[in-house]
């Protein structure tokens, strides 16, 4: 006995040669193991990285636009007289356009006509947005002038970010070398300056880039987000608590058990077609409506919802239960006062992520529909409008240098609430974690 | 044997006798069988639990203490394959009728479980909720009441009167287990069943545990599994022992632990098997 275990012991020292060969092997089987292990996280880790960095670096300069300064002279006669036709509507009509190539033309001097309209140019499309919002805020200005800061056109914003190089020949840029000494000069006169693109957050969609915004888009996902929240938590919940909790065990509810396991598998796509054929055509509800968006995205995210509060539901030990009821609690009694509560963190974590896995969803949105170009605001959840993925997805199939940049600002965006979302989730998560 | 039989005779022959036992029985059981599905793990069970006395449901493991204690107070409804046959009475009333609501039972037949399992809320709130679920008060102050009350009749009271706020959880093991008599106590049972209810304590929290139960005989009637003879021997006025889901014996706790009369009750008390 006691020399088997000497001999236990030394071996250390005096190890066979085919032993030894023996553990070399296994300990590089087992380092190179590691090393696959490593080199297949660190494969991961780079490309988030180089996604990070495209993403960023396409991004990061739509967060940023160009204006210029103009006095414009707003004179009497091109507006109506009437105090009370002074609103956004009764103004429509008024030539903002022209006001706003006067001022521009009234700064620079135009020798010629191909002046006066490479001038035109430097301004955005839409820049009169931002002339016609100050004198419907303040119609007292009529017949005065005013110094408003207005949105440049994509190209001249493209050369102040440097994105588009003035050192290339003129043929191979869209503005011209006359434009470039315009922007020098405006440049000079202290009238050029870059400011934070509040335009990105607020606009609609538009066919230039500088104007569209996601604005519609982030009103469009709150709605389905509410719409999402409003019935997937009672829903889910309710469906959860009856199933863990009430339903008997038998074939039925094992069928409807198996089902929902794989109803969170479907495609997303196939959601999609059931909203189509279900709340579009059957229902005759609108199209491009967030109401339908959400009412698709909750029947999507509900078996996401009733697994995982079923697993918080499980979680609670017996245990509770038990006290409850033995102290003569109903059974509703004991799930209400006790069980759920005790589950709501868990629930709670569940909700979030499944309303991030519904913000972040494009297929079942382009089959009914929210792939329009919505200009305004829907006030109510039936009124078209967009969402952000949605509006990611049209503005990625665009060419304009512009619309790529703002792509990846959108995609930015997205991610924020996507990484903030799931923050709070594990946050939550962390901060109830209970130890029975 | 010698060190369990002169354990029972120093202890248990001279119960406080303070309590004076009705000779009624508060609870019965005739021909009680239960089956988990298919398996049979009670059969024929014949007791009477007598009013303001101490029972203790002793045997080995796996024997149907449990699912007899539970049977009491249909906590064994809540088990979808358990069913239960036969007639068990609570002062002559069929607890299995269906006129019979399983909620109000339960308020006069209360439990006591194996592991502490008080509830994650407040001292208070722990105490405060049978008699609130129940409609027992009328008014903040009644509830104080009976929140006072249930810790002083569990003996709790000196130790967390001045922490009612803080989480029952966080008491100790023992405190726990009181804690959660006091919580059965609350909504004034008659009955009140314990399932092991020391077999998580320390000696010294055992101790408390049976100096309660003694003075709670006075007020209740009360049946408790065990598992340590020594604490049948100590507590109870009559002992009842099952094996294998038959109740093999069942009398006076003196006469079981002095002279069995089954050969296998012999056996399990003497430590032969069990
Ligand atoms: N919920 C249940 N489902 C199936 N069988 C059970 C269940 N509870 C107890 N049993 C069985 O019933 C028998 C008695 O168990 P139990 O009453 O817990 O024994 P004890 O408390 O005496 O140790 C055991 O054989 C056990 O396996
Ligand atoms: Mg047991």
């Amino acid at each position: 006995m006691s020399t088997q275990s000497e001999v236990s012991h030394s071996i250390g020292a005096t190890i066979p040669a085919e032993v030894s060969r023996r553990l070399k092997r296994r300990y590089a089987a087992e380092r190179r193991f590691q090393a696959y292990g490593i080199g297949a996280i660190m494969i991961g880790l780079m490309f988030l990285l180089i996604m990070f960095v495209s993403i960023i670096q396409a991004g990061l300069p739509a967060f940023q636009e160009t204006r210029i300064r103009l006095d414009v002279e707003l004179p009497a006669d091109k507006f109506p007289d009437d105090p009370a036709e002074q609103t956004a509507e009764g103004m429509r009509l008024v030539g903002w356009t022209g006001l706003i190539q006067q001022a521009i033309r009234d700064q620079l001097q135009p020798e010629t006509r191909a002046d006066a309209l490479a001038m035109h140019k430097l301004l955005s499309p839409n820049a009169e947005v931002g002339l016609r919002d100050i004198v419907v805020a303040d119609p007292s200005l009529i017949g005065k002038s005013v110094s408003v800061w207005l949105l440049s056109a994509g190209d001249v914003d493209a050369i102040v970010k440097g994105t588009m190089s003035r050192d290339v020949p003129e043929t191979q840029r869209t503005i011209s070398d006359r434009q470039l000494t315009f922007i020098d000069t405006l440049e000079e006169q202290d009238r050029l300056r870059s400011q934070f693109a509040f335009t990105l957050f607020s606009a609609g969609a538009s066919s230039y880039p500088e104007s569209a915004g996601i604005g519609v888009a982030l009103v469009g996902s709150l709605y389905m987000m509410l719409v999402v929240l409003c019935l997937a938590l009672p829903i889910g919940v309710a469906a959860a608590v009856y199933l863990e909790e009430f339903a008997p065990k038998n074939r039925w509810t094992d069928v409807i058990e198996v089902n929902i396991n794989n109803l969170a598998a479907v495609p997303s796509i196939v959601f999609g077609l059931l909203g189509l054929a279900v709340f579009i055509n059957f229902v005759e509800l609108p199209r491009s409506a967030p109401l339908v968006g959400g009412l698709v995205l909750t029947l999507m995210t509900l078996p996401t919802v009733i697994i995982a509060t079923r697993a918080a539901l499980k979680a609670v030990p017996p245990s509770i239960r038990e006290a409850a009821l033995g102290i003569g609690a109903s059974k509703m009694q004991s799930i209400f006062h006790h069980v759920l509560p005790l589950a709501a963190p868990g629930i709670l974590t569940s909700i979030i992520i499944g309303l991030a896995q519904a913000l972040g969803e494009t297929a079942p949105l382009l089959m009914i529909g929210m792939v329009a170009t919505v200009f305004t605001y829907p006030e109510t959840p039936m009124d078209p409008a967009t969402a952000l993925p949605v509006q990611i997805f049209m503005w990625s199939g665009l060419p304009e240098r512009g619309f790529v940049a703002r792509t990846s600002a959108g995609i930015m965006v997205l991610l924020t609430f996507l990484i903030f979302m799931n923050a709070v989730a594990v946050y939550l998560r962390k901060k109830f974690e209970r130890r029975w | 044997m010698s060190a369990v039989e002169t354990n029972i005779q120093s202890e248990t022959v001279v119960p406080p006798q303070t309590a004076t036992p009705s000779n009624v029985a508060k609870m019965r059981g005739r021909d009680v069988c239960v089956f988990y599905g298919e398996k049979q793990a009670l059969f024929d069970v014949n007791i009477d639990i007598m009013e303001r006395e101490v029972t203790a449901l002793i045997g080995p493991s796996g024997c149907g203490k449990s699912t007899f204690l539970r049977c009491l107070n249909r906590m064994n409804d809540v088990v979808d394959i358990c069913r239960v046959t036969g007639d068990i009475t609570l002062d002559s009333q069929d607890i299995y009728d269906r006129a019979v609501d399983v909620v109000h039972l339960r308020a006069r037949v209360g439990m006591v479980f194996q592991k502490p399992n008080p509830f994650p809320k407040s001292i208070y709130e722990n105490i405060a909720y049978g008699p609130r679920i129940h409609g027992l008060t009328r008014n903040k102050a009644e509830l104080d009441e009976i929140v006072e009350t249930s810790l002083q009749k569990a003996g709790l009271w000196k130790e967390v009167k001045d922490r009612l706020d803080s989480p029952g959880t966080g008491l100790s093991g023992g405190q726990q287990q009181r804690l959660c008599i006091a919580r059965a106590i609350a909504v004034a049972p008659e009955v009140i069943l314990m399932d092991e209810p020391c077999s998580a304590l320390d000696p010294i929290a055992t101790a408390k545990i049976e100096d309660l139960i003694h003075e709670l005989r006075e007020n209740y009637t009360i049946a408790i599994v065990t598992h340590s003879m020594q604490q049948a021997a100590r507590v109870s006025q009559k002992t009842a022992f099952f094996h294998l889901g038959n109740l093999v014996e069942y009398g006076e706790t003196e006469q079981i632990f002095t002279n069995p009369k089954d050969e296998r009750t012999q056996g399990y008390i003497t430590g032969r098997f069990g």
